[in-house]
């Protein structure tokens, strides 16, 4: 607003070029969009800051009540605010063995091995597909996309999973949803989009399907494979309908199973709950441990979630607006 | 046919084949061939995803025969009787069908007026943010609970809202009664709508972000030379960049309509009762699963997959009159 009203024809929009310096931190402002009014991006401020804090804040108390003790947590009549009386004796004892130890590993081993089939077989299927000129690929692009319209409906399904004989087998928990069409699509949008050039040149020398996918293909769509895999295994480790459906004995429950039965139904943890400390079995769980079990669930999508975040936009909009 | 006057084209075309004919068939076999030995590998990559989609989604589709019989799980698909459409009558004719098919309406009607506008707003909000740094932070933020499991997240919300919960005993502590949101099935559906803007909204706004995104900033310049301010901008240049995304979620929602949380409402039937929580999906589950009325779930859940399949198919059609490319192209 201070600016010299006379300046000569700028240059492209949204270039700093030719900008007076005093203007400095509004650089990225274009010249002809006016200042907002100091009420109004104070009410953004507050808009925005409100909707990261109404998500940030229930995990940081989540958080913070597993790493409490029994003792603050009662003080602060459940879940605790104001860090106090810091420990990790509730992860030392949920994971010194006992039922959460095992369902951990039960949601770790079948994200893992699930994770890493459903990605094979998918990116596989993508490449299969990926040429519009080959054999029967219009009959297996459309048993793909059948499946994306109708489900076969939950009865039929549990009665072939359980025919299959694989009620209480990890297995029911992988092969139903091993393949999902949409993820299939997403991976071959993007492969259809490289340059047919290169995989072109890499024949003349001499190079099989097999070597193209994986000694170019792959490479160049890192990105796009980690997205599809990361939807994976955010199915697989969240999955908790089908081990509702699947996994009786509860000794092979998955986390989530654990996490609705003793956190949020406040089920008895069971004796073995924790191997050294006797006074756990047969008792309601203390907050401290029931946020444990909760951020246990929490972790590994926090740790992998960064790595994959900024990629998500070119997934989804493959798979979206183009499938 | 000859009398419909044919195209020409075709006429001409079927001369072009008929005089080129006796060299086609040998080429075009040899081709056919040639075809399927060229791209083994290819169909060998794709053999695992078809023979697990075969498995588990077209035997199932085959099972569905159960909805006509009267199955039962000693004799068999081969050996149980056919009775019809008796199951499907009598799906029809239950009160507690018709009454999980009232809530699973209330409830994608209610979510359409609550939810979906919610995205929209912060995508605008979040474009308005002039700093990538803090739009980056704040899109990472807005987009994690879409990963969160529906156990966590009903979790974080009984851990807040519940009667024993971080709200209720802080009232309780100054004094005030305190409330049990998760129990109160007169607010069940604020409750859930509220539960599915705290996983999803977030994630609901990349697509309208990249859209955003293809605005081209000289029609925003040209608006403000012509003086226009900013919400007249908002109102003439960005809704309209928007509205063929909108309209084409709208529509697919529509199709989604018999469609609800599946997980979110199962692990909250309990608390709340059946009255206002049961939906298709836990009835079939409930009947099927749990009280073993296999032919009559599954009548239920067929019912609802073709339903549900010709919204689908409608509301993409209807995303073709609309002048969208749907969900699918019309191939």
């Amino acid at each position: 607003m201070t600016e010299p009203t006379t300046t000569l024809p700028r240059p492209a929009i949204g270039t700093p070029t030719g900008r007076p310096r005093a203007r400095r931190r509004n650089s990225l402002r274009p010249v002809w969009d006016e200042q907002p009014s100091r009420p109004g991006s104070l009410a953004k401020a507050i808009v925005l800051i409100a909707v990261v804090l109404a998500i940030l804040f229930p995990l940081y108390t989540i958080v913070l009540t597993s790493f409490s003790t029994h003792q603050a947590s009662v003080n602060a009549g459940g879940l605790v605010i104001v860090p106090r009386g810091l420990t990790a004796a509730a992860y030392v004892q949920i994971l010194s063995g006992g039922v959460v130890t095992r369902a951990a590993l039960v949601s770790v081993g079948v994200t893992a091995v699930g994770t890493t089939l459903s990605t094979a077989v998918s990116v596989m299927a993508a490449y299969g597909l990926s040429k519009p000129n080959s054999f029967g690929h219009r009959v297996i692009l459309f048993v793909f996309l059948i499946t994306m319209f109708f489900g076969a409906g939950m009865i039929p399904t549990y009665l072939l999973v359980s025919k299959l004989g694989m009620i209480n087998s990890y297995w029911s928990l992988i092969l139903p949803g091993a393949v999902s069409a949409f993820n299939v699509l997403i991976l071959r949008n993007f492969f259809m989009g490289i340059d047919q050039s290169i995989i072109e040149a890499a024949r003349m020398d001499g190079a099989g399907e097999w070597r193209i996918l994986g000694r170019i293909v792959l490479p160049m769509s890192g990105a796009v494979v980690a997205v599809v895999a990361l939807f994976y295994g955010v199915g697989y480790f969240n999955a908790f309908f089908n081990a509702m459906l699947y996994i009786n004995d509860n000794s092979k429950w998955p986390l989530q199973l654990v996490l609705r039965s003793y956190v949020l139904q406040g089920a008895n943890l069971p004796g073995g709950a924790s191997a050294t400390d006797t006074h756990a079995s047969g008792v309601v769980a203390g907050m401290p441990v029931k946020m444990a079990v909760m951020t246990l669930a929490l972790v590994p999508i926090l740790i992998v979630y960064p790595f994959v975040q900024r990629h998500f936009t070119k997934g989804v909009i493959f798979g979206a607006i183009k499938g | 046919m000859t009398t419909t006057s044919p195209p020409r084209t075709t006429s001409t075309s079927a001369d072009a084949t008929k005089r080129v004919k006796p060299a086609t068939p040998p080429v075009r076999r040899r081709t056919w061939r040639a075809k399927l030995k060229r791209d083994r590998s290819l169909i060998i990559m794709t053999l695992p995803a078809v023979i697990l989609l075969i498995i588990f989604a077209y035997i199932p589709m085959a099972g569905n025969v159960m909805a006509f019989q009267n199955y039962s799980p000693y004799t068999g698909f081969l050996h149980s009787p056919f009775v019809g459409f008796d199951n499907f009558v009598r799906v029809f004719d239950s009160p507690t069908f018709l009454n999980a098919v009232k809530n699973t309406l209330t409830i994608t009607a209610f979510q359409l007026v609550f939810f979906f506008p919610i995205p929209i707003i912060l995508a605008l909000l979040l474009n308005s943010v002039i700093s990538p740094r803090i739009r980056t932070v704040i899109q990472s933020v807005v987009y994690l609970p879409h990963f969160f499991s529906w156990v966590v997240v009903v979790t974080v919300f009984q851990q807040m809202f519940g009667g024993a919960g971080l709200i209720s005993q802080t009232l309780r502590d100054h004094g005030h009664s305190g409330f049990d949101l998760m129990t109160n099935p007169h607010t069940f559906l604020v409750l859930i709508t509220a539960q599915s803007v705290w996983k999803d909204a977030g994630w609901g706004i990349i697509i309208f972000l990249a859209a955003l995104s293809t605005v081209d900033p000289a029609l925003h310049e040209a608006a403000a030379a012509d003086g226009a301010n900013r919400w007249k901008r908002m109102w003439h240049i960005t809704l309209p960049a928007l509205k063929p995304v909108i309209i084409l979620l709208l529509i697919l929602r529509l199709g989604d309509a018999l469609t609800v949380g599946f997980e979110q409402l199962i692990l909250q039937r309990a608390a709340v009762g059946a009255q206002v929580s049961e939906v298709i999906d836990t009835y079939v589950y409930y009947q099927g699963v749990i009280y073993g009325d296999w032919s009559f779930a599954a009548a239920a859940g067929l019912a609802k997959g073709v339903i549900s399949l010709g919204l689908v198919l409608g509301a993409n059609k209807l995303a073709h009159v609309f002048g969208e490319s749907g969900v699918y192209q019309k191939a």
